[in-house]
């Protein structure tokens, strides 16, 4: 990549690796969460639904202030986290991950809880009586036809942890090389005298991943509908 | 055979179901909401019985006394459903074979064969959003066949079908009721559906068995006209075809002692086991043989039983060469004729009104 310089290259590869494992841990934990509220009424369902959609109503600089009472150093989770495996989030592209992460978390949930929704239950008595235990049937009936649903939250979430900015620079501020992603970086350049050059640059390259993203998933979501819908052969 | 003692609730009121079938078709008829749709859950393993005991084929697959509840996956009950339920994302084939590959159940029918019996080699590689409410019953009928089933469990499958798709499909399942060795549970509404697949008929009327035998003893029966329904009710002649009248387009049925009636089926041949059904509405009563009628089918018996009823209707059984027939005339005729048991009566019967099977090697 000649044509980018050393840091805009540092940038953009740390917000690529950020949003891949933002969304790596989330989209799975998503359609775990998905699930449960789509297919299950339980005690606390309201809460759990409330919890997954706080930080899309919290204003991000207070998400991000939470994870780092809750992640930082002497936060609860974050001493334990540093006690039993040596891992510290605040500060560091972890950190950045987990703040992206969260923040897309809603994101992602809703598309895959609507297409869950969307499925006849029933399907699974017919599984069930074809003689199919629950796990199987999840995963050759269920989740195949959550796909378009799943592959929507996933484009949300990404377009999301991309351009996270609020709760990554409250949580693990903005270091270059460790947590300065494109939209900090962009930040940072503006703040400088003589930056909007850069920041034009950064901002070329931020709408091209964008964009890269849009067409590889609307292609991806056009061969899905073709497998589920199906063509006469 | 199938062993069915449950109680249970059904929305607002019990459930209390007692009966047994055999082998061949066992009919679960009755009016919608009668409850005969969850007792066929509750032999498949989909409603949970309040108390009771299901056994089928000698296997217990519910027993509350003895505490035992077998999962439906564990029943081995084959389920046809009204809606069919067929996997949308699944080819045809991948429908067909889902009780092997994902469900783990045994290979003992034939793809092939079931796929022929059904007449759906053509759709295999389709989706079912491609096929046509009949094509997709029949995948659905053969996708539990090839599940290793002990029973088949079919719940209105011809419901949601309009009347040419349903004549479409009734020859297969009579197929699949002559070839699969496994008795069937046939829910319905449709007497005309009832009357030709079933050997035993369960009167199911407010979550409660009316009545439960052999399909010809029950729709004999005068006192259950309100359960089999006023326009419905009839009766069912069993009888060979002992000429075919090639030059009339007829086929001479002999019910035993001499008496014929006449259908016009021109495809039929001598020696065909029929089973004819005769609603008490096309039956006519003559005190002496009448002459100079278009009728051809008079029948020479005797009155069993008269059932006169407040409205202007009267019932009549009447027995004719050890079979039973329904008449059902104006309460002011049979007071006319003088009928009462015992009377010789002449029956008079319209050939083109009377429906009609074929039971070709029937599986005792």
């Amino acid at each position: 990549m000649d044509f980018l310089q050393p840091a805009e290259t540092q940038a953009l590869m740390l917000t690529l690796r950020v949003t891949c494992v933002a969304l790596a841990v989330a989209v799975p934990l998503a359609i775990g969460c998905a699930w449960l509220l789509a297919r299950h009424r339980f005690p606390g369902h309201g809460l759990v639904n409330a919890l997954i959609h706080l930080p899309l109503v919290l204003p991000p600089v207070v998400t991000g202030y939470l994870l780092l009472l809750a992640l930082g150093r002497k936060g609860p989770i974050g001493s334990l986290l540093s006690d039993w495996f040596g891992w510290t989030v605040a500060f560091t592209w972890q950190g950045a991950a987990v703040a992206a992460g969260v923040m897309a978390f809603p994101l992602i949930v809703r598309p895959i809880r609507l297409s869950f929704e969307a499925i006849d239950p029933r399907l699974d008595q017919a599984a069930a009586s074809l003689g199919a235990r629950r796990l199987t049937t999840f995963c050759v009936v269920t989740l195949p036809l959550a796909l378009p649903g799943i592959l929507g939250g996933a484009v949300l979430g990404f377009a999301k942890a991309m351009g996270e900015f609020g709760a990554t620079i409250t949580f693990v501020s903005n270091i270059p090389g460790e947590t300065r992603t494109l939209s900090l970086a962009l930040y940072t350049s503006l703040q400088s005298p003589g930056g909007e050059g850069p920041a034009l640059r950064l901002t070329l390259i931020s709408a091209a991943v964008a964009f890269a993203a849009l067409i590889l998933s609307e292609l991806w979501a056009r061969q899905m509908r073709t497998r589920l819908e199906g063509r006469d052969a | 055979m199938l062993e069915v003692d449950v109680t249970g609730t059904l929305g607002a009121f019990d459930l209390d179901a007692h009966f047994s079938g055999g082998a061949g078709v066992t009919a679960l008829f009755g009016q919608s909401g009668a409850g005969k749709t969850t007792i066929a859950n509750m032999i498949a393993g989909l409603v949970r019985p309040a108390r009771g005991r299901i056994v089928i084929q000698d296997q217990v697959v519910f027993d509350s006394a003895r505490g035992i509840d077998l999962p439906s996956r564990a029943r081995r009950v084959g389920q046809v459903f009204q809606d069919a339920r067929l996997f949308p994302h699944l080819s045809v084939a991948s429908n067909l074979t889902f009780a092997r590959w994902a469900g783990g159940r045994a290979a003992t029918r034939s793809l092939d064969e079931v796929v022929e019996l059904l007449g759906i080699g053509h759709l295999l590689k389709r989706k079912p959003a491609h096929l046509s409410g009949g094509e997709r019953q029949r995948v659905a009928i053969g996708r539990a066949l090839l599940s290793d089933p002990q029973v088949l469990v079919m719940d209105e499958p011809l419901a949601s079908l309009d009347q040419g798709r349903k004549a479409d499909i009734l020859p297969y399942l009579d197929r699949v009721r002559q070839e699969a060795n496994i008795p069937i549970v046939y829910v319905s509404h449709a007497m005309e559906e009832v009357a030709r697949l079933a050997e035993t008929l369960v009167i199911v009327s407010a979550g409660r068995v009316l009545a439960h035998g052999p399909v010809a003893d029950i729709m004999a029966r005068v006192d259950l006209g309100s359960a089999t329904g006023r326009h419905e009710a009839g009766a069912l002649v069993e009888g060979t075809v002992s000429l075919a009248d090639e030059t009339w387009g007829l086929a001479h049925v002999d019910i035993g002692a001499g008496q014929v009636i006449q259908i016009p089926d021109p495809s039929l041949k001598a020696g065909d086991q029929m089973r004819l059904r005769i609603r008490a509405r096309d039956v006519a009563l003559a005190r002496e043989r009448p002459d100079g009628v278009s009728i051809r089918n008079i029948l020479q018996g005797e009155i069993m039983d008269v059932s006169l009823e407040t409205g202007p209707y009267a019932e009549v059984v009447c027995r004719v060469a050890d079979q039973t027939l329904r008449s059902r005339i104006t309460r002011a005729s049979a007071h006319d004729l003088a009928l009462a048991p015992g009377t010789p009566i002449f029956l008079m019967i319209k050939s083109v009104a009377i429906e009609r099977r074929q039971r070709a090697n029937l599986t005792a």
